[in-house]
């Protein structure tokens, strides 16, 4: 499938590379260049400066022929607002992101998005980690 | 009325000791530390440090009964985010954004938010009026239809002056709808009026139209 990743952190850049070994076809859209930085010397999907909150960047990106999105920046309500337009404006069949709230992800997730808060997960796996 | 004011920059501060003059009651959330006091030393206690965009923030201050929230601060997507917990967490009745990309009009309006404004648009729109050589100025824009009211000066070495209505290869779909003279009442173009100097002349025009209106009125 076609899968566009806005944030090219350590989590995007590490999702991309995962997507695109398991053969799907990656856009990793950022907007600070040096951050492609971290993706693999052998990442065979595409990198494009841009920011996902404007509609021509998601355009560049492909957005209107891809079939999942995915919103991994540092800004909850940038992702939060990056994933509103990917399933809003261009219908794009999967859409997830990251917020680190974890009472702002119930919010969005009432509102259709599918977002998944690190924070909870990793505390809980800190959790099982120090109990188990 | 209680309104919440989201960003304490200078809108929100204007706007703050805007409504608290009219008598309203009125809240800013505002992140930064020193400008919370400047607008708490200003104003009184009108001013809460915290993230508008939270939950519990927005409890804490008794959303729930707020009957407008304005979000104004330098990010769309902070502006954005305020207004959507607003109004689907705690059911705002109005809620107004501010933004700074225009593109992000249609975008907010079909994602909840009740009203917008684009300061970036407000400014371009009132600098082009003001620069005497702008060509055309955008007065009015009717969305439904794609038409515009624009106005459009004749300058004093125009080629259209001394020309009827009728003898200018106006755009089919543009229409002039009213010409003002300096020191005449404004007056409905026929197809017999001769087009002077200085008129300024307002029209309705599609906007793919725009630039052939304003070559048919001033020539080229």
């Amino acid at each position: 499938m076609k899968v566009v990743i806005m944030g090219c952190g350590r989590v995007g850049a590490q999702l991309a590379r995962l997507l695109d070994a398991d053969g799907h076809t990656v856009t990793v859209l950022d907007t600070d260049a040096y951050s492609f930085r971290r993706l693999p010397p052998d990442f065979g999907g595409t990198a494009l400066i841009g920011n996902g909150i404007d509609e021509d960047a998601l355009k560049k990106a492909g957005i209107e022929e891809a079939d999942a999105f995915v919103a991994v920046t540092q800004g909850d309500n940038r992702n939060v607002m990056a994933a509103q337009i990917a399933k809003h404006i261009f219908n794009v069949p999967k859409v997830t992101c990251r917020i680190y709230d974890p009472l702002r992800r119930e919010l969005y997730e009432s509102l259709g998005l599918e977002p998944v808060s690190s924070t909870t997960i990793f505390a809980q796996m800190l959790r099982e980690k120090l109990e188990g | 009325m209680y309104i919440i004011i989201v960003g304490g920059g200078e809108v929100g501060y204007y706007l703050a000791k805007a409504l608290l003059e009219e008598g309203h009651e009125m809240l800013v959330i505002e992140k930064d530390a020193s400008r919370n006091e400047f607008i708490c030393d200003e104003l009184g206690s009108v001013c809460i440090r915290g993230d508008g965009c939270e939950l519990a923030t927005l409890a804490e201050i008794g959303t729930g009964r707020a009957d407008i929230l304005i979000a104004v601060t330098g990010d769309d997507e902070d502006n954005l985010v305020a207004c959507q917990v607003a109004k689907y967490k705690f059911n705002v009745p109005r809620t107004i954004a501010r933004i700074r990309n225009p593109k992000n009009e249609a975008i907010f309006k079909k994602l909840g938010v009740d009203v917008t404004v684009s300061s970036t648009n407000i400014i371009l729109e009132t600098i082009a009026e003001e620069v005497p050589t702008h060509p055309l100025t955008h007065l009015l824009t009717i969305r439904d239809k794609g038409l515009e009211v624009v106005e459009v000066k004749i300058p004093p070495d125009s080629t259209t002056i001394g020309k009827s209505v009728k003898e200018l290869s106006l755009p089919l779909e543009s229409k002039l709808a009213l010409i003002i003279r300096k020191e005449h009442k404004p007056t409905v173009p026929t197809i017999n009026t001769i087009l002077q100097a200085e008129d300024q002349v307002i029209a309705l025009t599609p906007s793919k139209s725009e630039e052939a209106l304003r070559t048919a009125l001033r020539g080229v």
